[in-house]
């Protein structure tokens, strides 16, 4: 065979730099999210220790504002969205039975400008300021005349370019679920996870957008001097609120559904049996989506749209409890009458459901209008949101890390460390938060550095932060369990959780590069399950062995993003004077900006000529390495 | 398993060469995907516009600003390449080569006269010092045809690297999933383009 | 299944018991739990309500986890598999049915207050009529139909409607008296909001910024006293009177000169900054130095006089990010402040 490994095989960093391979970019995700997740975790301890007592100077006003923005914009596109990327990346294809992705390419692409957007973001704090008007970043508290550093800018462009990732990454997750499913997979066949990814994919499709144009619109007020949100020019910054949510209330259920997802596989592998109610819990997961675009002016209801929207948008908010609470009570009655193992992931899925269900709730009680003018931007809503994305997601999380874990990594996470994970992390979390409802209720606003003294809010302010430590400690624990995980053998069985239900739990782990040496043929939902049932070891293939063709490593995606990442930089600075006459020519003239989007386009048309015709690997290879794997 | 070269490919062409391999038929789906996104991307972006279209400050407003014919003509021009890009789509499914590049060759003409029409018009505007400050108006205006513009832009520059691939590498399985979304591309840029005539230019000229 | 009857009676001793919880949570003039007039008494009902019916559905689902959790664990040496049941018809449309109904009870009660609570008063001959502007950090508060502006202090009548127009001289800030009615957001112009409340009994309310609105945006605080009807009349006179000017004309002069500029103290004086007319007989200085002698309420109290200095010496340290050049940078000496501060202290309208 002529063309068979003439493709370059790269070792070290650029095996890294240059990876197509969605394995490998899970670990990217999963790698550069817990970074993030890191930093967004230090500054939520700074912002706790600020409030742990009334009139504390620990940070100032301005050092707080800039703290709250940082932590919330970097959990919600920097921390979580990227882990959630780690697994679907790392399980989807195995799922649905692919040996890749629909479009590798651009599956590094979306990593590569997610990544360096979000360093774009967070360089802020290092030159010109970390932007201070908020995640959702109000006008006009956000326009140059009241926030005076580039903080906002970085916010801008930062995230449009992470948000480009994100947006490709939905694209090609679309793409992939829909074509390349292995023989038999049905859409009633795919596996919950699979489902809501897909579902999850196709809100990123048609919510990011919005907030691209979003981010455009405020960037050319601040940089070109627009006027879409200046008054005295005809703007309107209730225009700025409307285009946000709009984005806003998708991304929260883009950011849950997986969890659910993730949920329903751990649920149901560890009770031994089949997910309750399978075709609701679809119908519900793309119920809520729908649902998901059509309540965004619940944020708004003190906006003063009138009592007919509020009425309108109460109404369609609360509906959505309905179908969260057909999944609640479906994950309940897979339980029931199953056999329920407490290993790790299934402990964080199993608190996941009461937790969730006590955020659940309090988003009905939002819902309700009248009633939000007292909840609106007070802790309470602080309470709610938390346990939603935290007791929610990143349980969900958690759960779906460790279940997968050894699936990634070839090595099982120690059960042991993960159980004191896991009452840490739950125990803090709920004494971090709980509080927090009733902080709000009594009169405490959010985004507030510190408060006067007998309000009565001192104790339990106290009380919060003693408990986001605790959660601090849980994570550390985490990262001990995998430091010392990564020291033992690699010799995770390829079902080491031996109740596995589904494809991905055939093949060995981790997995080869080509994932299946034969594409299995599907009969049924829980397709590996139904195989044991029937006595199998094996799924049966759909295919004879052949040679496997693979898509050459790149690193296109990565200069194209580093290219974005000077583009955006050089528009950042357009108007600044450096003191220095070339740093001026070149920056005000566009110079900057232009030779970063050459770079862009310039790799773009590289790739367009040069054909990637990939390389194959031949059946004599696939048996050495089944050995070796 | 080898990938086909050029030479061999133009003549063993499949009747549907940009749905032929898996890449092709997922760089198509995964285009009406992208297409799906550019459609709320400048959804919102009219949903701005009408909420800022008389909000005029000092500035002049729609009716006094704009001028029909030369946007008329526009329209005309862009409809025009729509149906030349439709022409090139049915040579490439008659696996004719070069009239294919033709036909693409016309759009990008077309295109590139559409381009220089709205250059002609924005600078003219800015001449009259009606720029992006001026009004919340006029930064909707500008920044609404201008990204329709940066589109046509981009698509003009697209479409040429192709038809120089198809003279390099010839019609294949490869080049033909690559005509064919760059004409969805392009017909795409023309209906948002005829949203912009109505509601931008008709709706501004005749409401007011 | 319970009858709705049934179910009805077993919740009515947990709506009372969570009214009893809640009504003991926080500051009667802070809290949201502790209504002082109708606007905040309807919410703090939907607010018991909506509790209510959460607390029951998480009884339901809390105890069918346990149970669940309980009685299915794997014993060891249990290895026969389960049966793999695929669901159940009847079950998913009762956990449709029920979430629905429960739903609605609470989308009647929310309905009927979006509508009253966005009842306009702005016409209405018997309602106080109040211009909220909200600026970066402080709230002026001026009376349409007498005339008169006031900072920081909202003096209102008991027991009548009080019609606000909530707009902002800057950035978006949110209006909130928790005790007395929810938060409206102050826009910028072409968006003004209109909202209503009113107190039931005599009192100072603390009131607060809701939406974040730059560094000391959790300082700009404000009150609201309800006084009687005719202290109310006797405080809208005073206001009215011509201004008090220091006795010492030396001091007279640096405080046209220097402060009269933006402030303004009956009728002489620029509107750019919080209305001083009456400020000894207010309840804080910048909003957050509580004085003493005020409402009485707890809290670091100082005399008038001490937190205006403490003011006046470096506002920056108070309240960082506002808007008031430092009177020391505008040349004022050590003893000028202490004299302004005198006059100020000493400038109390009796009502």
């Amino acid at each position: 065979m002529a063309h068979a490994h003439t493709v370059k095989r790269h070792k070290g960093l650029m095996d890294w730099l240059t990876t197509v391979d969605h394995k490998k970019i899970a670990i990217l995700y999963l790698v550069a999210g817990a970074l993030f997740f890191g930093i967004g975790g230090i500054e939520a301890l700074l912002i706790r220790v600020q409030l742990a007592k009334p009139m504390n100077d620990f940070v100032t006003a301005q050092q707080f504002n800039e703290l709250i923005t940082m932590h919330g914009t970097t959990m919600i596109f920097l921390g979580v969205m990227p882990i959630i990327f780690a697994l679907m990346n790392a399980v989807i294809p195995l799922q649905i039975g692919a040996r890749d992705v629909a479009f590798p390419f651009l599956n590094s692409l979306g990593f590569w400008t997610f990544l360096f957007g979000g360093l774009l973001l967070n360089l802020s704090w290092f030159i010109g300021g970390a932007p201070d008007a908020g995640w959702t970043s109000y006008t006009p508290l956000s326009s140059t005349e009241y926030s005076l550093t580039h903080g906002v800018d970085f916010y801008t462009i930062g995230l449009q370019i992470a948000g480009l990732g994100t947006l490709i990454g939905g694209i090609n997750f679309l793409a992939t679920i829909i074509t390349m499913r292995a023989p038999g997979m049905s859409y009633m066949r795919m596996p919950m996870f699979t489902w809501t990814s897909f579902v999850t994919s196709a809100m990123i499709l048609f919510a990011f957008p919005a907030v691209t144009v979003g981010l455009v619109l405020l960037t050319f007020d601040r940089i070109l001097g627009a006027n879409f949100f200046n008054v005295s020019a005809g703007g309107n910054p209730v225009l700025w609120q409307h285009i946000f949510w709009i984005f806003g209330h998708p991304e929260v259920y883009i950011l849950i559904l997986p969890a659910f997802g993730m949920i329903s596989e751990v649920v149901s592998t560890f009770s031994r049996k089949r997910l309750f109610g399978y075709s609701s819990m679809v119908f519900a997961t793309i119920l809520i989506a729908f649902l998901g675009f059509m309540v965004w002016a619940h944020h708004m209801f003190t906006t003063g749209l009138g009592p007919v929207a509020n009425a309108l948008f109460s109404i369609a908010t609360m509906l959505i409890a309905v179908p969260t609470g057909i999944k609640i009570f479906n994950w309940l009655f897979t339980m029931w009458g199953g056999q329920i193992r407490f290993t790790t992931p299934n402990l964080f899925a199993v608190g996941f459901i009461p937790t969730f269900v006590m955020g659940g709730v309090t988003g009905v009680m939002l819902a309700s209008a009248p009633a939000d003018y007292q909840y609106h931007d007070t802790y309470f809503v602080v309470a709610h949101f938390h346990y939603v994305i935290v007791g929610g997601l990143v349980l969900g999380l958690f759960a779906g890390l460790h279940y997968w874990w050894p699936k990634m990594f070839g090595r099982m996470l120690s059960e042991k460390l993960g159980k004191l994970e896991f009452w840490t992390f739950i125990i803090g979390f709920h004494m971090t938060f709980f509080v927090q409802h009733f902080l709000g209720l009594i009169g405490m606003q959010r985004r507030v550095f510190t408060y006067l003294p007998n309000q009565g809010f001192d104790l339990m302010n106290l009380i919060s932060t003693i408990g986001a430590f605790l959660m601090g400690v849980g994570v550390i624990v985490f990262l001990i369990n995998i430091g010392i995980t990564a020291a033992k053998p690699r010799n995770a069985s390829n079902d080491p959780w031996e109740d596995g239900r589904t494809l991905e739990w055939t093949i060995p782990s981790p997995p080869p590069e080509y994932n299946f040496k034969q594409i299995p043929l599907v009969r049924g939902l829980d397709a590996f399950w139904k195989e044991k049932m029937a006595g199998n070891k094996e799924m049966t293939p759909a295919e004879p062995v052949g040679s496997i063709h693979m898509p050459s490593p790149t690193i296109l995606p990565f200069i194209m993003s580093v290219g974005l990442f000077i583009a955006g930089l050089g528009f950042m600075f357009t108007s600044d004077d450096f003191g220095n006459s070339f740093m001026n020519f070149i920056f005000s003239n566009y110079i900057v900006t232009g030779i970063g989007l050459a770079i862009t386009f310039g790799s773009m048309l590289v790739r367009s000529l040069y054909d990637d015709h990939g390389w194959h690997i031949e059946p004599s290879e696939l048996n050495e390495k089944g050995v070796k794997a | 398993m080898t990938t086909p070269h050029a030479e061999q490919a133009t003549n063993v062409l499949p009747h549907e060469p940009e749905k032929a391999t898996l890449e092709g038929r997922n760089k198509v789906l995964g285009f009406w995907l992208f297409l799906g996104g550019e459609a709320v991307l400048f959804g919102t972006l009219f949903a701005t516009f009408l909420t800022l279209r008389n909000q005029v400050a000092d500035g002049p407003s729609a009716s006094e600003l704009f001028s029909l014919p030369i946007t008329a003509a526009a329209t005309f021009i862009l409809l025009v390449s729509s149906l030349t890009s439709v022409f090139a789509v049915q040579a490439l499914h008659r696996g004719n080569r070069s009239s294919l590049a033709k036909w693409l060759g016309i759009t990008v003409l077309l295109g590139l006269a559409f381009l220089v029409l709205e250059i002609y018009e924005f600078t003219e505007y800015m001449h009259e010092g009606y720029s992006m400050t001026t009004s919340a108006f006029s930064s909707a205006f500008y920044t609404l045809v201008g990204f329709h513009g940066a589109h046509v832009l981009f698509g003009i520059l697209w479409i040429s690297v192709i038809i120089g691939q198809l003279y390099k590498k010839g019609l294949t399985v490869v080049t033909a999933p690559k005509v064919y979304v760059s004409a969805m591309y392009w017909h795409f840029i023309d209906v948002v383009w005829v949203f912009i005539f109505t509601v931008v230019y008709l709706l501004g000229k005749v409401v007011g | 299944m319970m009858k709705p009857g049934k179910a009805f009676k077993r919740l009515v001793p947990l709506f009372l018991g969570i009214s009893l919880l809640l009504s003991a949570c926080g500051r009667e003039d802070l809290s949201a739990l502790r209504p002082q007039g109708p606007v905040a008494e309807g919410q703090f009902g939907l607010i018991k309500l909506a509790i209510s019916i959460m607390i029951g559905v998480m009884v339901v689902v809390f105890g069918i986890a346990a149970y669940v959790l309980i009685r299915f664990r794997r014993k060891p040496g249990q290895n026969e598999v389960p049966k793999q049941v695929e669901g159940s018809f009847k079950l998913e449309v009762l956990w449709t049915a029920i979430p629905l109904v429960l739903v609605l009870i609470l989308a009647v009660p929310t309905v009927q207050k979006v509508f009253a609570f966005g009842e306009d008063y702005s016409k209405d001959k018997n309602a106080v009529k109040v211009n909220v502007t909200s600026h970066l950090f402080w709230w002026e508060f001026s009376y349409p139909d007498y005339g008169v502006t006031t900072a920081q202090d909202l003096i209102i009548p008991t027991g009548k409607k009080i019609a606000l127009q909530l707009r902002t001289a800057d950035v978006l800030h949110s209006f909130w008296v928790p005790s007395l009615a929810g938060k409206t957001d102050t826009n910028t112009d072409g968006t003004v909001n209109k909202a209503w409340l009113e107190a039931s009994k005599e009192g100072v309310y603390l009131g607060k910024c809701a939406e974040l609105c730059g560094p000391s945006h959790a300082f700009m605080e404000f009150k609201v006293k309800a006084v009687s009807e005719d202290s109310f009349k006797k405080w809208i006179e005073a206001m009215k009177a011509p201004a008090v000017l220091p006795e010492d004309p030396a001091v007279a002069e640096v405080f046209k000169s220097q402060c009269l500029t933006c402030h303004a103290v009956g009728d002489q004086g620029g509107p750019a900054a919080p209305n001083l007319t009456g400020i000894g007989s207010r309840e804080s200085v910048a909003s957050i130095l509580l004085n003493e002698g005020a409402s009485g309420k707890p809290g670091d109290r100082k005399p008038v006089k001490d937190n205006l200095v403490e003011w006046l010496e470096d506002p920056q340290a108070v309240k960082p990010g506002n808007k008031m050049p430092a009177p020391k940078d505008l040349g004022l000496t050590d003893d000028q402040i202490e004299a302004i501060a005198q006059y100020l202290a000493d400038y109390k309208l009796s009502y």
